[in-house]
């Protein structure tokens, strides 16, 4: 893989090279070699495995590696078919620890343009060996998790609303949405669902809230005359999600909330929207939904989202061996919940 | 059912990540455990879709926008459509693999679901 995909895995996955030991992702079971063994023996070796180095073991103690490039240099030289691997392996082999972080591997394998390390322990025993491979193996592995389980990261950000004290906290995400701006479109939504996942919410609940706010987004672009504005205030308690536009407003409430209704054109049909169903869609995974319009003047929607429990409050619960763990749980006050009603002006 | 099984049993080819890059093998191994078609976004928005695959027409960035906003973890182009250029750097920011098959939607559905990938249901809102 070229040099470029690595730093392009990197940008997005920084944290967790740095996150991540190397322990975690390198190759465990290595093949090694005796320091005995015929150079002849070597090149089978390397065919039939398809690797191009093995870390040289004798009486469990690390005394080299030995490379296609050594065998190649050996052969320039002249190989005498008594030759073994002690003559011409690599005794000043470049390693790195079990516990350093994965980003030391691929500044160690960028400098020496190695295709592989060799991986010791803190006793200086071989653990392993490490190639890019492993690395953006490990980091692809590790964004997925980060992104499906529940254990995903909970950063700095989820300390928020702990250790800063006032009678109400809240965090507010502003975003300005363009109309027809259909390559940028959802990125904003990509943002407020990813700092839900930071700041402690359930996978499930933030998939409803990046549902519902990203179709509100695509309406903002697909039928306002000048985009619009989003607004998610997030609170311990409870979010709310708010996006408005200055028009063209919408006539008749009722009619757009059914099932199938769109205005949208041919045009905006190839791109794949226009099913008429982002407002029954916002429906369905909020608790709350408050659409508000006037003809000419703008509108304005307002989401509370639906609550997987009845709680809803970051509280912090002590995790066997990593220090601490923010959960979030959501408490709706019966007062707060109000039925799906549509409020006209 | 493994992403390594979709591209058999459609005759895909993959998109993105680029198939020169080592990424790509970790992409055979992805599990996808339902599946959903469609064009329209909405509808895909509406399913139950969590680890799903998407089966579509559409090549433009929203796909990977839906996909990113309901969890699902590949898509897969029918009809011989490649993705636009757009798409499929949006695919490698958000690491949602892109695969393409020649086969029309319902040959496509039609194949995984008779492999046993289980359909998505509708919701009833
Ligand atoms: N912010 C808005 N300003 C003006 N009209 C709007 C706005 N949001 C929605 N509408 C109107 O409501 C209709 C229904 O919206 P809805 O989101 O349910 O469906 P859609 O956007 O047409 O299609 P889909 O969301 O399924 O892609 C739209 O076609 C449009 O006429
Ligand atoms: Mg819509």
């Amino acid at each position: 893989m070229g040099q470029d995909d690595v730093t392009g895995i990197i940008s997005r996955g920084e944290e967790l090279a740095y996150d991540l030991k190397i322990e975690q992702v390198m190759t465990r079971e290595v093949k090694v070699v005796a320091p005995t063994t015929p150079i002849m023996r070597m090149l089978e070796l390397f065919q039939e495995e398809h690797i191009r180095g093995v870390p040289v073991v004798s009486q469990n103690q690390l005394e080299g590696v030995i490379t296609l490039e050594n065998l190649l240099q050996s052969w320039r030289r002249g190989t005498h078919d008594s030759d073994i691997v002690a003559d011409c392996m690599d005794q000043k082999m470049v390693t790195v620890n079990t516990f350093d972080p994965i980003i030391e591997a691929l500044k160690v394998l960028t400098q020496t343009k190695s295709d592989q390390l060799t991986v010791i322990d803190k006793n200086g025993q071989l653990a392993g060996i490490i190639t890019k491979g492993d690395v953006t193996r490990g980091l692809l592995s590790a964004l997925q998790r980060d992104r499906h389980s529940e254990e995903v990261k909970r950063y700095r950000a989820s300390y928020l609303f702990e250790d800063i004290s006032s009678d109400r906290t809240s965090l507010i995400l502003r975003y300005h949405i363009k109309a027809r701006d259909f390559t940028k479109g959802g990125s904003a939504s990509s943002s407020i669902k990813r700092a839900l996942l930071q700041l402690g919410a359930p996978p499930q609940i933030a998939r409803r809230c990046g549902i519902a706010i990203y179709e509100a987004e695509i309406n903002l672009i697909i039928h306002t005359t000048n985009g619009g504005e989003i607004r998610v205030e997030i609170e311990p308690h409870q979010i709310v999600m708010e996006t408005s536009d200055k028009g063209p407003g919408i006539e008749n409430i009722e009619l757009v909330m059914q099932p199938g209704y769109s205005t949208a054109t041919d045009e905006i049909r190839a791109l794949g929207f226009g099913a008429g169903m982002g407002l029954k869609n916002i429906q369905r995974c909020v608790d709350e939904m408050q659409l508000e319009s006037i003809p000419d003047q703008g509108t304005k929607l307002v989401m509370k989202p639906k609550a997987g429990s009845k709680e809803w409050a970051f509280i912090r619960e002590p995790t066997p061996n990593q220090g601490t763990k923010l959960v979030m749980k959501i408490n709706l006050q019966p007062e707060d919940t109000f039925s799906k009603e549509i409020v006209t002006t | 059912m493994l992403i390594r099984d979709v591209l058999t049993l459609t005759q895909a080819q993959i998109f993105s990540p680029d198939s020169k890059s080592s990424l790509v093998e970790a992409v055979f191994d992805i599990d996808v455990q339902i599946g959903l078609s469609a064009d329209l976004m909405s509808d895909v928005l509406l399913a139950e879709s969590n680890r799903g695959l998407l089966v579509t027409g559409l090549i433009n960035p929203q796909i990977i926008r839906t996909a990113e906003m309901s969890d699902i973890v590949a898509i897969l182009l029918v009809r011989g459509k490649k993705p636009l250029t757009e798409t499929c750097k949006l695919a490698q920011e958000t690491g949602i693999p892109i695969l393409g098959t020649k086969m029309s939607m319902f040959e496509a559905c039609g194949r995984l679901h008779v492999a046993g990938l289980v359909s998505s249901f509708r919701q009833n809102s």
